[in-house]
């Protein structure tokens, strides 16, 4: 059946399936939850195929569908876990990067390549994506929706429903450890360069 | 002079709102002091950069390893197939 150009939904499976869960996957890090909104999005989308008017392509429309899930997910997680100000989002388990003077204990290293091989690169994508998944999920959530998505700061406030002052501490803190997980499994350490 | 650790805090917080005038001040005096710390701040400049333009995209190239798995294939498809 053909709705406004929109194809078979038997086949939005094999079509989009893959693109949509890595979709999700950069953005939540939990393979059995992106399947679950990707699962979620293509209900959705069946059951509204009759407003899909073919102004976007269909892959758009469908990503679109899956982005409104993520955010109602952020949203959701952002009433279970409580966040405290400031302080108390460092829990225990986080490295402490500095001495108690303030100094630097393991300052950042020279990075070698260019940035620019990084485009299209599935391996980057993949350790961004494992290194999302090993960070606090508040963490990762501002950090994916400012850092890669470039939502204004109140919106994320909004989503995440915490105030300025405690995103601009979270996302400092989830920078620092994203910066930092990358410089060891990507840019240098003991993985060498690439 | 600010800390290494107050630095950086500042410099990720520019990345989000202007800064007052006597922070951005303070910041900009540490990082022609700190190779470090500028070297901090082109690192996390350049990764949101990178994350920016890889978030932009829809088709996003890979990882290989990052699929629907066959059995949620399967039941998407059985779900769809009766609603």
């Amino acid at each position: 059946m053909v709705t406004h150009g929109i194809s078979d939904p038997g086949t939005w499976v094999d079509r989009h399936g893959d693109v949509l869960v890595r979709y999700a996957m950069l953005r939540l890090g939990d393979p059995h939850l992106s399947e679950d909104l990707v699962q979620e999005t293509f209900l959705a989308a069946l059951t509204a195929r009759d407003s899909f008017k073919g102004a976007s392509s269909e892959r758009t429309w469908l990503v679109g569908i899956l982005k409104h899930k993520i955010f109602d997910h952020y949203r959701q997680k952002g009433r279970e876990i409580p966040v405290g100000e400031g302080e108390s989002l460092q829990p225990g388990g986080e490295p402490t990067f500095f001495n108690q003077d303030g100094m630097w204990k393991d300052g950042p290293e020279e990075w070698g390549g260019d940035p620019a091989d990084l485009f299209g690169k599935k391996e980057f994508l993949a350790q961004v994506t494992k290194c999302l998944s090993d960070i606090n999920p508040r963490l990762a959530h501002a950090f994916t929706l400012r850092d890669i998505d470039g939502q204004e700061s109140r919106e994320i406030c909004k989503v995440l429903g915490v105030s300025e002052t405690n995103l601009w501490v979270i996302l400092h803190r989830a920078r620092m450890l994203m910066r930092r997980c990358l410089e060891i499994h990507w840019f240098g350490g003991d993985a060498g360069k690439r | 002079m600010l800390s290494c650790k107050e630095t950086t805090l500042l410099v990720s917080e520019s990345m989000d709102r202007t800064l007052p005038l006597g922070r951005r001040l303070a910041k900009r005096f540490h990082l022609m002091m700190c190779v470090l710390c500028a070297r901090y701040e082109r690192q996390l400049l350049m990764l949101r950069e990178v994350l920016k333009r890889l978030g932009a995209e829809e088709d996003l190239p890979g990882p290989d390893d990052v699929t629907l798995s066959p059995e949620a294939k399967e039941r998407i498809k059985q779900a769809l197939a009766s609603p």
